[in-house]
């Protein structure tokens, strides 16, 4: 029932968003401000990029198994506001006492739309639909999903250089989020129930950048001037099927790089309760920017550009 | 396993492309004269910034507006006929006051880019 639920909710929202026809600058643009790829947030904007590889050793979980993922994601405009992603993850897991295991996850795609880019208040809208489709990973062994999850999206960011000059060190903040709902197509596998899912988190950026270029010369040179602190939170609550305390997740606080032709983030892993781990883990993403390093070929949009 | 052979078959592709291109990039301010949030003793004749690409002059501009809103700028911003990374407008005579310098640049692969920045003329 939830998959035609949330099937039925995508095809209502294509009229209206069809409807809105504003231009999207590739690269995550509004107006000044530049927002780099966060890595547990997901991005509010389409976009011609690729993580590869991000390198996560996960946090020791509770039966004491250890998580390495090796993981890529694409995201391809199809037109200037219309996009799609490709993911996947190989993970390899040690379990004290058994076989370590290791194998692919599920595949992950998904459809985006530029619902809006407002440049003056640096503020940027998107909404998508993100399917993890079951039995594309290796089930058993990996722990890759039995079942289809469809995930309808709300993704946005939000530049403060539009504070008075007052405030000038304030100027460089951002902050990006995301909403969303994760239906799975199969309510129980192998006896354990599949919950619908809220899916929640924010990300804090303190752009050096915007400081240096923007709004006062502090005196950073290369490379200092292209980094970017931040602090991710990503968080999961099961909204049903006796799930409901379940709430696992992550704080990441690290660092971007952000080059021309790529960047690079750094994160530490703490979980937010014993559920979602104990001790820290870590994580390194090597992120291009392909409408930057092929501008007349797989960097622009596939139509309308 | 499937997933993982369609995965590295993208990739591979983009792999396999990527010694045939030229690369190019959005133009991002690397310095620029006066310096942002600076304060000058006293007038500066010319508003100078450096990109970090070539720019295309003919989508390349640099307004700068006084505290009213006015510009005060002599309407002549161009690319450097030795320096394609540099930008520079001439200004009139400034009194003393705050003026914010707003600039949108093209670099030549054609991705626009567009910032601003104020400083402060004392006397």
């Amino acid at each position: 029932m939830t998959r035609y639920i949330s099937v039925g909710m995508a095809f209502a929202a294509v009229p209206w968003l069809l409807a809105l026809d504003k231009p999207a600058e590739a690269h995550g643009f509004a107006g000044e401000r530049f927002f780099p790829a966060t890595i547990a947030t997901d991005d509010p904007f389409v976009a011609d990029e690729m993580s590869l590889p991000t390198i996560t050793v996960n946090p020791r979980a509770g039966d004491g198994s250890k998580e390495i993922d090796f993981e890529s994601d694409l995201a391809k405009r199809i037109t200037p506001n219309l996009g799609f992603t490709l993911q996947d993850q190989w993970k390899y897991t040690t379990v004290p006492g058994a076989p370590n295991t290791y194998g692919w996850g599920a595949l992950q795609t998904g459809l985006q739309y530029q619902l809006f880019v407002n440049a003056p208040h640096e503020l940027i809208g998107l909404v998508g639909l993100k399917a993890s489709w079951g039995h594309t990973g290796r089930v058993n062994e990996a722990g890759a999903p039995d079942f289809t999850t469809l995930t309808p999206t709300f993704d946005f960011g939000k530049g403060f250089g539009d504070l008075p000059d007052s405030l000038p060190w304030l100027r460089p903040f951002a902050l990006t989020g995301n909403f969303a709902v994760g239906f799975p197509t199969k309510t129980t596998s192998n006896g354990n129930p599949n919950a619908n899912t809220l899916n929640y988190g924010v990300a804090l950026e303190y752009s050096l950048e915007f400081l240096q270029h923007h709004v006062r010369d502090v005196g950073l040179g290369v490379p200092f001037d292209r980094m970017i602190p931040l602090v991710e939170l990503s968080m999961t609550t099961p909204i049903n099927r006796g799930q409901g305390s379940l709430t696992t997740g992550t704080v990441q606080p690290g660092l971007i790089w952000a080059g021309q032709y790529f960047q690079i983030g750094v994160e530490a892993i703490v979980p937010v309760n014993s559920l979602s781990g104990h001790g820290l883990g870590g994580l390194v993403q090597f992120h291009m920017f392909l409408d930057d390093l092929f501008p007349d070929s797989i960097g622009k949009p596939l139509l309308g550009e | 396993m499937r997933s993982g052979k369609i995965l590295a078959g993208i990739l591979a592709m983009f792999i396999a492309v990527a010694p045939f291109v030229t690369a190019f990039a959005h133009a991002f301010p690397n310095r620029s004269i006066p310096a942002a949030g600076s304060r000058m003793a006293q007038s500066p004749t010319e508003i100078r910034i450096w990109f970090t690409q070539k720019l295309e002059p003919a989508f390349s501009h640099i307004e700068v507006l006084d505290a009213s809103g006015a510009r005060v700028d002599r309407d002549d911003a161009k690319v450097d006929a030795q320096d394609a990374t540099l930008l520079h407008v001439s200004v009139k005579p400034l009194a003393a006051g705050t003026y914010k310098v707003v600039w949108h640049v093209v670099s030549v692969d054609t991705h626009p880019t567009e910032g601003s920045f104020s400083f402060a003329v004392m006397a």
